[in-house]
């Protein structure tokens, strides 16, 4: 099957919203109902649902949008400080380098500014304008058509070779220490990690930035992207997919 | 990624494509019921389900490139052309 991997424009639903809160709630319900078993691994939930948020989201929401419609130089470099880092690197999974990034980003920030008098705050500031640059990253991309079909015919989350013919394991994955992932996760790991996600197909590259390395919740991530709640959903499993393949490689060689 | 109607005794295969939806809280009672009795059952899954979880704590010790002083200088001159026109 060849399919684009080009992130449709798929209205963004307002039921999403409620969803997303679910889904944590849907989380804690698992995690008691898993804690059970007290040999079995409990996902830590702050750790898997939320991952690492760098900004205090909607905390000083209100503070910074007034302190930049009033025209405060220190408001929108404490804007730029706190997310512009972030914009080029989602920026960066639509159009072809980093230089192009920088500029995107920077026509973003443009646009905030012209536009800061008519956020609503609807959804956070971090949301709104991540939502402003992927559009603008998307359509730039789109004019240097780096798009190009992906043949997702290979999509499998796990290599079809390592279950016999009932579908159970017949090459299992071995245990991770927990030591040599805490050893890795501050070295050179994670460096090949950020290469290993800029070579993920775009949409799965947006997702998982946007989930796992930004720490937006799903409902934020879909709002950006401006793709339903099921397709972000695929996107992110293809996407951490293959950085767990990745991961397991890397650790059988150590 | 759901695979079709699920039958109580998933396989191994099966299990690996709902994970995503287990940690997202979105999969049916029903399937995280079944998904639940696999993983106490299975090893490989067990293991399979506590990596994606490492995979995530992992991406999110990857921290975007640090903003160098050029472009910052860049920007604040963008809002100062910006706020004088």
């Amino acid at each position: 099957m060849i399919a684009s991997v080009r992130l449709a424009s798929n209205a963004f639903r307002r039921e999403t919203v409620e969803r997303s809160e679910v889904g944590c709630s849907g989380m804690a319900r698992q995690v008691t109902g898993h804690a059970g078993c007290p040999h079995r691994f409990v996902p830590a939930r702050r750790e898997t649902q939320i991952g690492r948020s760098t900004y205090a989201a909607g905390v000083s929401d209100d503070d910074l949008v007034r302190r930049l419609r009033s025209g405060d130089e220190s408001a929108f470099e404490e804007a730029v400080n706190t997310y512009h880092s972030s914009m080029v690197r989602l920026a960066q999974s639509f159009v072809p380098s980093r230089a192009v990034a920088e500029e995107v980003a920077q026509e973003t920030w443009l646009a905030v500014l012209k536009g800061i008098d008519s956020f609503e705050g609807r959804s956070s500031l971090r949301t709104w304008i991540f939502r402003i640059l992927a559009n603008r990253a998307r359509s730039t991309g789109a004019r240097e058509q780096r798009t190009t079909p992906v043949d997702l015919s290979d999509e499998a989350t796990v290599d079809a070779r390592r279950f016999d013919a009932g579908g159970a394991w017949s090459d299992p994955p071995a245990h991770w220490p927990d030591e040599v992932v805490e050893r890795l996760s501050a070295g050179p790991l994670v460096a090949q990690v950020r290469a290993i996600v800029a070579r993920l197909p775009e949409g799965q590259r947006a997702v998982v930035t946007l989930r796992d390395l930004d720490g937006l919740s799903s409902k934020e991530a879909c709002d950006v992207l401006e793709i339903s709640e099921a397709n972000q959903r695929v996107l992110l499993h293809r996407g951490r997919s293959r950085i767990r393949a990745f991961l397991e490689d890397e650790l059988a060689k150590r | 990624m759901k695979l079709l109607t699920l039958g109580r005794d998933i396989v191994c295969k099966q299990a690996v494509e709902l994970v995503t939806d287990y940690l997202e809280g979105t999969l049916s009672r029903r399937d995280t019921r079944h998904l639940e009795a696999h993983l106490r059952a299975c090893d490989g899954c067990d293991e399979y389900l506590r990596q994606v979880s490492t995979t995530i704590k992992v991406l999110g010790s990857v921290q975007p490139e640090d903003l160098d002083p050029e472009t910052r200088q860049g920007l604040l001159d963008l809002y100062r052309q910006f706020r004088d026109d």
